[in-house]
C-alpha cells in the first residue's frame, strides 16, 4: 500500500521541479551506498582482526594445540605456555564483579525509573551514574590501590584468621587479589548494568502499573510483580553485556589482581586475567611468546564475542515480549 | 578573535621555519633509561635548538625490534643486543654504547624496625624462591644481630610487566644461586614461585608500602625518591653493602668492558661493590646515510657522556666511572 502511494504523491508535486527530485535521488543513492559500505566495513574489520590474530597465533597453536587451554604454566624462560589460570582468573573476577554490580545496578535502575524522584533529580542521578563510565581505567586502578586495597586487606586477614577453614577465605590477604579487583570492576560495570536495566524497566507499560495500583497493589507489589518480571530478560541481557565488558577490562585489573598465574579458591589470593597478562607481557615479548599471547587474545576474543552474542539474543527476545504485550 | 587567529598562524609559521633546518632523531626502547633520556634530550634541545630527539619508552625488546626494522635512528636497551639481533641489522653493523647505569635494591616494609636489614647471599635468592618465609628465620636473624626481627610472614612482590629491572635482578640471582638458575632463571618476565605482581616500579612500591612484611625489588632511584628502606646485600667478597651511588659506581668501575662494550655485571667483584648493578645501552648504527645524522648522534652522545652524566645522581642513576666514559667515547668516535 505504502509503495503505491509514494509515487503518486511524487507526481502531484512535480511542479516543485525535477531538479530537486533528481538531486535528492542522487543523494539517496549516495547515502545508501555509504551506509552499505560502512555497515559491511564494520563486519569486514571484525573478520579481519579475528583472522589477523588467528594467523599470528598459528605458531603457538601448532606448538601447543588444545593443551594450551588446560596448561597451568606461563614460563617465558622455558617457552612453556598455558592459559588455564588466566581463563579461570578472567571468569572468576568478572563473575564476582557481576555478583556485586547486578543487585546494585538493578536497585539504582528501580530507584531512577519507578517514580521515587522528581524527573529533574532523577536526571541528575542518572547523569552521575553514567559519569562513572567516563572515569579512565587507570584512575580506577590507582583508586583501587590506594583506597580499596587498604580496606580489603585487614578485612581479608580477619576473615582468614577466624573463618580460614572456608575455602573462599583460605589464604591471608596478599593486598592485591580477586576481592579488590572484583570490587573495582563492579563499580566500572555499574553504569552499564544501571543504564540497560533502567531502559528495560521503562518499557513496562504504564497502564499495567496503574491497573495494578488501582486493584490495590502497593508500590513494592508493582515493582516485584509487574515491572521486574517484564524487564527480567532485559536485565539479564544487561548483566551478560556487563560481563563481556568486565572480561575485557585491562588496566585496572593489571594494577589490582596481583598478577600471579595460580588457581586458588581464596578471594584474597593474587590471581591473573587474560587481559592483564597481555598488557604486562606484550611490550617485551619475543619469538614464541608473541604467538602464545596472540593465541590468548584469540581465546579472550572468542569468550567475549560469545558472551556478547548471548546478550544480543536475550535483549532481542525482550523486545519480542514487549511487542507482544 | 582575528588577532588570535593571526597570532596562531604566525606561531605556526615560525615553528615550521625553525623546523625546516632541524635534525630530528627518532629513538625508542628501555623504560628504565626513559627518565634520564627525557631529561637529556630536553636539556640538549635547549642548548642545540636545531636537534630534536624523540624518545618512546616502549620497553627494551620493542626498542631492539624497531631499531632492527629501521624505524628508529637509535634504540635503547637494558639487555644490550644479542649477536643474532646485531646480525639481523641490514648494513654497516651496530655500535653499543653504555650510556648510564643503575642499581636495583631490595626494599621492605617492617613497621617499627630501626636500622638496616642485612641479607646474606644464600638468603635473598631463597626468599624469592619461597623457601625462606618468615622474617625471623634463623638465617636472617644470624645476619642481623642488633635487630629485633618480627615473627611475620614474608610477602614477595615482583614486577608483573616485562622489564629490564626483572632481567637484571633475576640474572643476578641466577648467578649467585644455582637453585634459582634451574628453578626460575633470568629473564624480563620470569615465573616466580611465590608472591604478588605489581605493574611497574610504582606498582611494586605500592605493594611494599601497603603490606607489612613485604619485600620487593625496585630501581634505586625510585626507592630513594619515595623513601623506602633498602636492604644491605652481601657481595661476592662477603661484605654487606648498602645501595648508594658510590657503592654502585665502585662495582661498575671494576668491570672489564669487552671490545663491543657489552658486559652484564651479574655478580660484581670488590669489597665495597653493591652487587646488583647494570649498564643501560644505546644501540646505534656504525654508519648513517642521511647527511648530518651521524654528526648529530655523535655530538648528542658526547654531551650525554660528559655534561649529561652530572644529571644522573639526582634522577637516581649511577654516573658512569671515568674509565667507562673514556671507552664509550672511543666507540662514539667510530660512528660514521
Amino acid at each position: 500500500m505504502e509503495a503505491a502511494t509514494a509515487p503518486s504523491s511524487a507526481t502531484s508535486s512535480r511542479w516543485i521541479g525535477d531538479k530537486r527530485a533528481q538531486r535528492s535521488k542522487i543523494f539517496d543513492a549516495f547515502f545508501s551506498r555509504a551506509t552499505f559500505v560502512a555497515g559491511w566495513g564494520t563486519v569486514a574489520l571484525l573478520v579481519w582482526i579475528a583472522l589477523q590474530v588467528g594467523y599470528s597465533a598459528l605458531p603457538a597453536v601448532r606448538q601447543y594445540g588444545i593443551g594450551f587451554i588446560v596448561g597451568t604454566d606461563w614460563d617465558t624462560n622455558n617457552d612453556v605456555y598455558g592459559a588455564l589460570p588466566l581463563i579461570y582468573g578472567t571468569l572468576v573476577s568478572s563473575a564476582l564483579a557481576l555478583l556485586i554490580a547486578m543487585p546494585l545496578g538493578v536497585a539504582i535502575a528501580i530507584f531512577l525509573t519507578e517514580d521515587y524522584l522528581h524527573t529533574k533529580i532523577s536526571g541528575i542521578f542518572k547523569f552521575l551514574v553514567e559519569l562513572l563510565a567516563a572515569i579512565p581505567s587507570v584512575i580506577y586502578g590507582l583508586w583501587g590501590i590506594y583506597v580499596v586495597i587498604p580496606i580489603t586487606t585487614p578485612m581479608g586477614n580477619w576473615l582468614n584468621a577466624h573463618l580460614g577453614w572456608f575455602p573462599l577465605f583460605s589464604t591471608p590477604s596478599s593486598g592485591p587479589g580477586f576481592l579488590p579487583a572484583a570490587f573495582v570492576l563492579a563499580i566500572m560495570i555499574l553504569p552499564t548494568v544501571a543504564a540497560l536495566a533502567s531502559s528495560s524497566l521503562k518499557t513496562t507499560p504504564q497502564a499495567l502499573k496503574e491497573g495494578a495500583s488501582a486493584l490495590g497493589a502497593t508500590r513494592w507489589d508493582v515493582i516485584f510483580q509487574i515491572s521486574l518480571p517484564i524487564a527480567a530478560s532485559g536485565i539479564l541481557g544487561a548483566g551478560v553485556l556487563a560481563l563481556g565488558r568486565a572480561m575485557g577490562e585491562t588496566m585496572a585489573l593489571a594494577m589490582l589482581v596481583g598478577n600471579n598465574n595460580q588457581i586458588s579458591a581464596s578471594l584474597f589470593a593474587p590471581a591473573n586475567t587474560i587481559a592483564s597478562l597481555l598488557a604486562n607481557h606484550f611490550g617485551e615479548a619475543t619469538g614464541l611468546e608473541v604467538a602464545a599471547l596472540m593465541y590468548l587474545s584469540f581465546i579472550l576474543m572468542a569468550l567475549t564475542l560469545g558472551i556478547n552474542a548471548v546478550a544480543e539474543i536475550i535483549l532481542e527476545r525482550t523486545g519480542a515480549t514487549i511487542r507482544h504485550l | 578573535m582575528k588577532t588570535l587567529l593571526a597570532l596562531t598562524i604566525a606561531t605556526a609559521l615560525a615553528i615550521s621555519t625553525i623546523q625546516a633546518d632541524t635534525i630530528t632523531l627518532n629513538s625508542s626502547g628501555s623504560t628504565f633509561i626513559a627518565p634520564i633520556n627525557g631529561r637529556w634530550f630536553a636539556e640538549y634541545g635547549k642548548l642545540h635548538p636545531d636537534v630534536h630527539v624523540n624518545y618512546q619508552s616502549v620497553g627494551s625488546g620493542q626498542g631492539i625490534k624497531s631499531f632492527v626494522a629501521g624505524l628508529t635512528d637509535f634504540g635503547a636497551s637494558d639487555a644490550a643486543m644479542s649477536d643474532a639481533d646485531i646480525a639481523s641489522v641490514k648494513e654497516g653493523g651496530v655500535v653499543l654504547l653504555p650510556m648510564t647505569a643503575g642499581s636495583i635494591v631490595l626494599s621492605y616494609n617492617l613497621p617499627g624496625l630501626t636500622g638496616t636489614v642485612q641479607l646474606p647471599r644464600d638468603v635473598y635468592p631463597a626468599i624469592f624462591l619461597g623457601e625462606i618465609t618468615k622474617w625471623n628465620d634463623p638465617k636472617i636473624v644470624a645476619a642481623n644481630p642488633g635487630l629485633n626481627l618480627p615473627d611475620m610472614p614474608i610477602t614477595v612482590a615482583y614486577r608483573a610487566d616485562g622489564s629490564g629491572t626483572t632481567f637484571v635482578f633475576t640474572n643476578h640471582l641466577a648467578a649467585i644461586s644455582p637453585e634459582f638458575k634451574t628453578k626460575v632463571g633470568g629473564g624480563k618476565t620470569v615465573k616466580f614461585p611465590v608472591g604478588v605482581g605489581g605493574k611497574g616500579n610504582e606498582g611494586v612500591a605500592a605493594l611494599i608500602k601497603q603490606t607489612p612484611g613485604t619485600i620487593g625489588y625496585v630501581e634505586y632511584g625510585y626507592a630513594q625518591q619515595i623513601k623506602l628502606p633498602m636492604a644491605a646485600l652481601q657481595n661476592s667478597a662477603g661484605k654487606f653493602v648498602a645501595p648508594t651511588p658510590e657503592s654502585g659506581s665502585t662495582a661498575l668501575g671494576l668491570v672489564e668492558l669487552p671490545a663491543n662494550l657489552r658486559a652484564f655485571v651479574t655478580d660484581p667483584t670488590g669489597d665495597a661493590s653493591y652487587p646488583i648493578v647494570t649498564f643501560s645501552w644505546w644501540l646505534c648504527h656504525a654508519q648513517y646515510t642521511k647527511p648530518g645524522e651521524a654528526d648529530a648522534i655523535k655530538a648528542l652522545a658526547t654531551w650525554c657522556l660528559t655534561d649529561g652524566q652530572k644529571l644522573a645522581p639526582e634522577l637516581g642513576y649511577l654516573p658512569l666511572p671515568n674509565s667507562v666514559v673514556a671507552k664509550v667515547q672511543a666507540a662514539v668516535s667510530t660512528i660514521k
